[in-house]
């Protein structure tokens, strides 16, 4: 097993379900009404949780890497760390790695925009993490197995909650409708990068541990177009002349867009103010 | 003496208030009880969810991962307390809609505890030991309150709220046990939220509008100043543990009383944040309306889509065929 991949491709794994739920958390106390407030925030919750178990299992593989295998890694550590001289845990992963250190989709650091396009992205989301779960259980990573049966029964609840509001909203008024459309149009050029392997994740497939992305995008496509039939959506065609739409990517190997930064500096900053403190 | 002038009804309403006998929403009740209830745990459940905003400001900035995640789950309660709340309200004949109408247009109150700012981390803390502390010293005698849902809400809700005042605690202690920056930025929340937090216990009982009809119906079953007495000298004993200062150089323990004296209130203060001038009641507010008016799409296109699952009754439909 190459160990500093299967570190790299747990910080992805982290670092998506992390910034998912930091967005979605920006409707605690701000959603549309009472019980969907509750319901975005157990979303948030759940992906939280899921994170937590990735980095503490990033950080474990980190620390019983070998020095030669830390230096192939040195890259993702963070800086501020490096003179803290002890072992490196969850906290030091997520508060205190920069921009171009986060390996998550470009997906899920859009802004929360409003409830169509928080919807719909959680929706994309969920389509893809229940099939990558469903496989990755499989792998032969005994934690990242136990990791993915546990996230699977709360991923199933985010796909049917989702769906149905992204059914609602798609048959529902002139303007939810509308607003879904829009959300669509925003969102869409940003799914593709799910089933883009990185060579990481490719690596890490190859040797058994892990899932090649690029296989999940049928049976994701299949479960979209189920749910946009019942949503009065279509999903959007592929250009013609090319076969080919546009992708946006980079966010796996640490190229985002504008929005990251900031979301970094606000949930970082207590960390980083404070260095090696207790909290 | 009044006994004798009651009608009927009223009598052996209040025969079943002193034998103990809760009040359920289909048993009659004089009308001033009913809106008497309207008003406190309306007012109670607007305070739940108004009350998820200061904390809410820290949700993206919590320091670790684990604090993240009980600030968001604490938050969340919260929103589940409001919704009990609700519902326990609605049971005496008042839409959620109407209450939270009567939250927006100013009618209808919140604790004005939230008016005010967190402005550091140390404020999550805060408002864990001091005004969740607060709220239980309120809410326990609640559970055995006079009416049925109102008190079944209650139960709920306590069990929830000495959790949160513990994990308020365990975030001050932490930060006490922590570099000296950390135990001043405790101090320093514990000064900003000290007196707000005794004013949450609401005016003197000589000053209280409500109170000696509500403690009659046992609606309420002890006086703002005896619950504030039991709080002070609840806090008063903790703070030690933290090794924290309350900010008033008055309070004292009293062998006499066995409680603790403690200062005046600033009751200036009080009526001022109540009555609007507090530092976040306009954001306050305006965050809840916004929430509210932005969400009306969301609210419409969920009606509307139930609506074409479950379309018009037989009948109606036979009638237009008609």
């Amino acid at each position: 097993m190459n160990a500093p991949n299967l570190f790299q491709y747990c910080l992805h794994l982290a670092d998506n379900v992390l910034i998912l739920s930091q967005r979605n958390s920006e409707w605690c106390g701000h959603g549309p009404v009472l019980e969907q407030d509750i319901a975005i925030t157990n979303i948030s919750l759940d992906l939280l949780g899921q994170a937590r178990n990735m980095y503490q299992y990033a950080a474990a593989l980190y620390n019983k890497l070998s020095e030669e295998e830390k230096s192939a890694v040195e890259f993702l550590v963070p800086r501020p760390w490096k003179i803290f001289g002890r072992e490196l845990t969850e906290d030091d992963l997520a508060f205190l790695r920069d921009e171009r250190q986060y390996l998550n989709l470009l997906l899920v650091e859009l802004p929360k925009g409003d409830w169509a396009l928080t919807i719909l992205r959680q929706f994309f989301f969920s389509a893809f993490q229940i099939i990558f779960y469903q496989q990755l259980q499989q792998r032969e990573d005994a934690q990242l197995s136990a990791i993915a049966e546990k996230s699977l029964k709360e991923v199933a609840y985010h796909l049917r909650w989702s769906s149905e509001w992204v059914v609602r909203m798609g048959d529902g008024t002139d303007e939810s409708n509308r607003r879904i459309r829009n959300a669509l149009d925003e969102l869409w050029s940003f799914t593709g990068e799910m089933f883009l392997p990185s060579t990481y994740e490719l690596q890490v497939a190859d040797e058994g541990f892990g899932v090649n992305v690029a296989l999940l995008k049928e049976t994701w496509l299949q479960k979209v177009s189920e749910v946009f039939a019942e949503a009065r959506l279509k999903v959007p065609q592929q250009d013609e002349t090319s076969g080919k739409s546009w992708v946006q990517s980079g966010g796996k190997e640490g190229s985002h867009t504008e929005y990251l930064g900031y979301i970094l500096t606000d949930m970082q900053y207590l960390q980083r103010t404070f260095p090696d403190s207790v909290w | 003496m009044i006994a004798m002038n009651l009608p009927e009804q009223e009598k052996g309403f209040q025969h079943k208030i002193d034998a103990e006998v809760r009040i359920e929403p289909k048993d009659w009740m004089p009308e001033k009880y009913r809106h008497t209830l309207i008003r406190q745990i309306s007012q109670h459940a607007h305070s739940e969810i108004v009350g998820m905003l200061p904390e809410g400001n820290w949700i993206s900035r919590a320091p670790t991962l684990k604090r993240k995640q009980i600030l968001l789950a604490k938050v969340q309660d919260e929103a589940g307390h409001g919704l009990y709340l609700y519902s326990a309200a609605e049971t005496l004949g008042i839409s959620r809609d109407e209450m939270i109408e009567q939250l927006h247009s100013g009618k209808a109150k919140y604790s004005s505890i939230f008016n005010y700012p967190t402005l550091t981390w140390a404020d999550m803390g805060a408002i864990g030991w001091l005004v969740d502390g607060a709220a239980i010293m309120n809410q326990v005698p609640l559970c055995r309150t006079s009416y049925g849902p109102y008190s079944r809400a209650m139960i709920r809700i306590c069990k929830e709220e000495s959790f949160h005042q513990r994990q308020g605690f365990d975030i001050l202690y932490t930060l006490c046990q922590g570099s000296p920056e950390q135990k001043a930025m405790a101090q320093d929340a514990i000064n900003r939220w000290w007196w707000p937090s005794l004013m949450m216990f609401g005016p003197h009982d000589s000053e209280s509008l409500h109170s000696e009809q509500s403690m009659q119906w046992k609606i309420k079953r002890f006086s703002n100043d005896e619950l504030r007495q039991r709080f002070v000298d609840m806090i008063a004993e903790q703070a030690k543990v933290l090794d924290l200062t309350l900010p008033d150089p008055d309070l004292e323990w009293n062998e006499e009383r066995m409680h603790y004296d403690f200062g005046k209130i600033n009751w200036e203060e009080f009526w001022n944040v109540i009555s609007g001038n507090g530092p976040c009641n306009k954001q306050r507010l305006d965050a809840r309306r916004k929430a509210w008016e932005e969400g009306a799409w969301v609210r419409e296109a969920a009606a509307a889509h139930a609506k074409k699952q479950h379309p018009n009754p037989p009948k109606a439909e036979s009638l237009e065929a008609a």
